[in-house]
């Protein structure tokens, strides 16, 4: 009895790694897989560390002095060496908007002509447009305009005396975590993320929907293979090649930008396999549901990939966002997985954090692989 | 000639039906584009609400109470807790309960009294940099309208300074979700436009009706054609979608002319289709396709402008973005959207456009005809 229960099971495993070899050399005989697994890691290394800054530096301004001055020249020359700003000077507020309309520059400084008069007097007013067209880039250029006039008035303008100290409220500003404010630091956890959404769900959905389609899932199903070992043998080699993908990005990064692993290797390495179970589980679940390529295709976009860039709180914070969007982020596991890179990379080993997120993603593997064995039954329509 | 014209009319028939008599199919292409739009018009914003917050007052003064409500009543910050010591700091902040903790000092009233600058210390979570680094931007200017007014109230005749007056163009309450839908327009039709293209291709290629195709009396150019033309259609009527939704629900006014915007959109989703039939055209089976696609989409839309400004980049990844057709849909469609932008102002955009449509598209017909080993 014993000794045929173990034959049963050897004869499984045999199955599984046979299945499994095949599925190997599938994946490498076609190099777009590779592609995949080990150059758009890279890529989207490079892009993310040097392609996305919210850093701004030579902002395009123009400057439209209408009266010239000892003052506004002094004033355009603080703005000059500000690092913020490239200062176009237009003759008149005219030449400045068409150079604002041909996007030259991205905000217009006008000096009215009684501005040193009024500077003297002490009331004098400087004038600012901003392209708002972006927000985001506007509101800070208005702050550092601001901020440089401010500076100056201070240091050098012709206002008489100088002004005695006023009341006034300092901040001393930390940033935990990420001292010298390094976006690369948390952006390396989107490159993981969308990595391991790519090669779990998309590329398996994929290659599951072409057997479906091409018939060779039913062929299977004739010989004694049970719907269990042939979901293993699908899921082993892309676990392994997530797994690579997850290799590479951690040593990209820290080569490259030195991003530091403050928590636990293992940890990362339990929690990343969590979530690439998930992205299997909803890569075998939609083409099993689908049987179509091109339909697992476009739907695997849109339930993975997509939420995983816009709504996995790795670009736009999550707790900003209104509550109807934030309960979405919910369904998504790609939150979850952010969250606990983010933690694991800068923070360290912190529970309250990590073991919420590891339960929602284990109890979403568990039932998406439960769903992906029922779907796959012996079963032809 | 006619004959061209009915094959050409033949194919793009054919086309349509194969994305639209499925429903499946259907519902995949028309119903995630609005999604989309909805979802990441609320979700895509740098503009900080409600974001948790703690603070510790050491001082416990008129003055630093007086600051706490000035934070409190600004929106971007919900306190979520009033500590009583700093070794409470670091749990709050490390397990995320906060985002940032404000401390008052000590002697907070004692040196505004004094005249002097009285300190607090801001601590905001680095493991999302973006959020840290604008919560902190916040409150600056919420302490320094804080210092204003108490200075106002209590006697400190100032003079005032240069005041900075800024006027926000085009988009009055610097909404950033007046810049995100627009540019959304373009994002989303062209992946979705190109991935269309280049896996119905694929698809083809795999059922071994593309060279059947082949073998017809169509010319590679028509095939070109019947291909791109139903993909450019699809995208129209997605592009349309998101511009209802952007005007009906999200209420942001169109300042443009719809002339202009569909004279570019065309150009732009002729480059997008031809880039998805490059990609096709290199491809054997639809994993190619499919993964080629996405290759090339990610740093396009990383590159765009889309989620950060282009300007901020290093010069060598600013040249590259010029190859890339979202920068130009992302910059036109703000320009027409909001800044009612004309033909004339728009030149180089199109320009560059038509230039990437009118190398793509012919390569891809080419290719189609040449790449049969």
């Amino acid at each position: 009895m014993i000794r045929e229960q173990l034959a049963k099971r050897r004869q499984s495993i045999r199955r599984v790694v046979a299945l499994t070899r095949k599925e190997t050399w599938q994946i490498l005989r076609d190099p777009s897989a590779i592609a995949i697994g080990v150059i758009l890691p890279l890529l989207m290394l490079i892009l993310f560390g040097y392609g996305l800054s919210f850093d701004i530096k030579n902002l395009p301004v123009a400057v439209v002095v209408e009266h010239s001055s000892e003052d506004t020249t002094s004033a355009v020359s603080a703005l000059r060496l500000s690092r913020y700003f490239v200062v176009h000077p237009a003759g008149t507020m005219a030449d400045a908007e068409v150079m604002m309309s041909k996007q030259k520059v991205h905000a217009i400084l006008r000096f009215p002509p009684n501005f040193s008069r009024d500077v003297a007097k002490g009331d004098a007013t400087l004038l600012v447009a901003v392209n708002a067209t972006d927000a985001n880039t506007a509101r800070i250029a208005s702050t550092y305009v601001k901020g440089a006039i401010s500076t100056w008035q201070a240091r050098d303008a012709k206002d008489g005396s100088p002004m005695p100290e006023m009341p006034n409220v300092a901040i001393e500003n930390r940033m935990w975590f990420n001292d010298a404010n390094q976006s690369q630091w948390f952006l390396v956890p989107g490159v993981i993320v969308l990595v391991m959404t790519l090669i779990g769900a998309l590329l398996t959905s994929l290659v599951i929907a072409r057997e479906w389609e091409r018939g060779t899932f039913e062929a299977l199903f004739a010989t004694p293979v049970r719907p269990g070992e042939i979901l293993l043998s699908k899921t082993i080699p892309y676990f392994v090649m997530g797994m690579i993908g997850l290799a590479l990005s951690v040593i990209g990064s820290q080569l490259l930008f030195g991003v530091p692993l403050r928590g636990s290797l293992w940890l990362l390495v339990v929690v990343s396999s969590l979530y690439l179970l998930v992205a299997l589980g909803i890569g075998l679940v939609i083409s099993s549901v689908t049987k179509s390529q091109f339909l697992a295709n476009q739907i695997t976009f849109l339930v993975t990939f997509l939420p995983a860039t816009m709504l996995s709180g790795f670009i736009f914070d999550i707790r900003s966002m209104p509550v109807g969007p934030q309960v979405v982020t919910q369904i998504f596991p790609a939150r979850y997985f952010v969250s606990s890179l983010q933690t694991l990379f800068l923070a360290g080993d912190v529970w309250a954090v990590i073991i919420p997120d590891a339960a929602v993603l284990a109890l979403m593997a568990t039932v998406l692989m439960a769903i992906a064995i029922k779907s796959t039954r012996k079963r032809i329509e | 000639m006619i004959d061209s014209f009915y094959r050409i009319f033949a194919l793009i028939r054919k086309e349509l039906l194969a994305i639209l008599k499925d429903p499946k199919s259907r519902v995949t292409v028309f119903v995630p584009p609005i999604l989309q739009c909805l979802i990441f018009g609320y979700a895509a914003s740098y503009d900080l609400n409600h974001v948790p917050y703690v603070v510790l007052d050491r001082d416990h003064s008129g003055a630093s109470r007086a600051l706490i409500a000035t934070i409190d009543r600004n929106g971007a910050f919900d306190r979520v807790a009033t500590l009583q010591k700093t070794s409470e700091i670091p749990d709050q902040i490390t397990e995320k309960r906060a985002a940032v903790a404000v401390v008052i000092d000590r002697d907070f009233e004692r040196q505004l009294m004094a005249g002097k600058t009285a300190k607090i210390q801001v601590i905001a979570d680095g493991r999302n940099t973006n959020t840290a680094g604008t919560a902190q931007g916040y409150l600056n200017t919420i302490t320094a309208d804080f210092a204003k007014k108490w200075r106002d109230e209590n006697g400190f005749s100032e003079k005032p300074g240069v005041q900075v007056i800024t006027r926000a163009w085009y988009n009055p309450n610097l909404e950033t979700r007046w810049n995100m839908i627009p540019s959304l327009i373009g994002t989303i039709t062209m992946m979705m436009t190109m991935i269309l293209t280049a896996m119905s291709v694929a698809r083809e290629r795999e059922a071994g009706t593309f060279e059947q195709l082949l073998v017809t009396p169509y010319r590679p150019y028509e095939i070109m054609i019947g291909k791109a033309l139903p993909s450019m259609l699809v995208g129209l009527i997605q592009a349309t979608s998101i511009l209802l939704v952007a005007q009906l629900w999200f209420r942001i006014p169109f300042a443009g002319s719809y002339f202009v915007l569909y004279l570019n959109l065309i150009e732009f989703l002729a480059a997008s289709v031809g880039i998805g039939l490059f990609i096709s055209s290199i491809s054997k089976n639809m994993q190619q396709a499919m993964i080629g696609s996405v290759i090339v989409m990610m740093p396009f839309m990383l590159m765009s402008g889309l989620t950060t400004p282009i300007m901020n980049m290093p010069d060598v990844l600013q040249y590259l973005t010029y190859l890339n057709p979202l920068r130009y849909a992302i910059s036109m469609t703000r320009q027409i959207y909001l800044e009612a932008a004309g033909i004339s102002q728009l030149l180089p955009e199109m320009l560059a456009l038509l230039a990437i449509a009118a190398v793509t598209l012919p390569i891809a017909a080419w290719m189609f005809r040449n790449r049969l080993a």
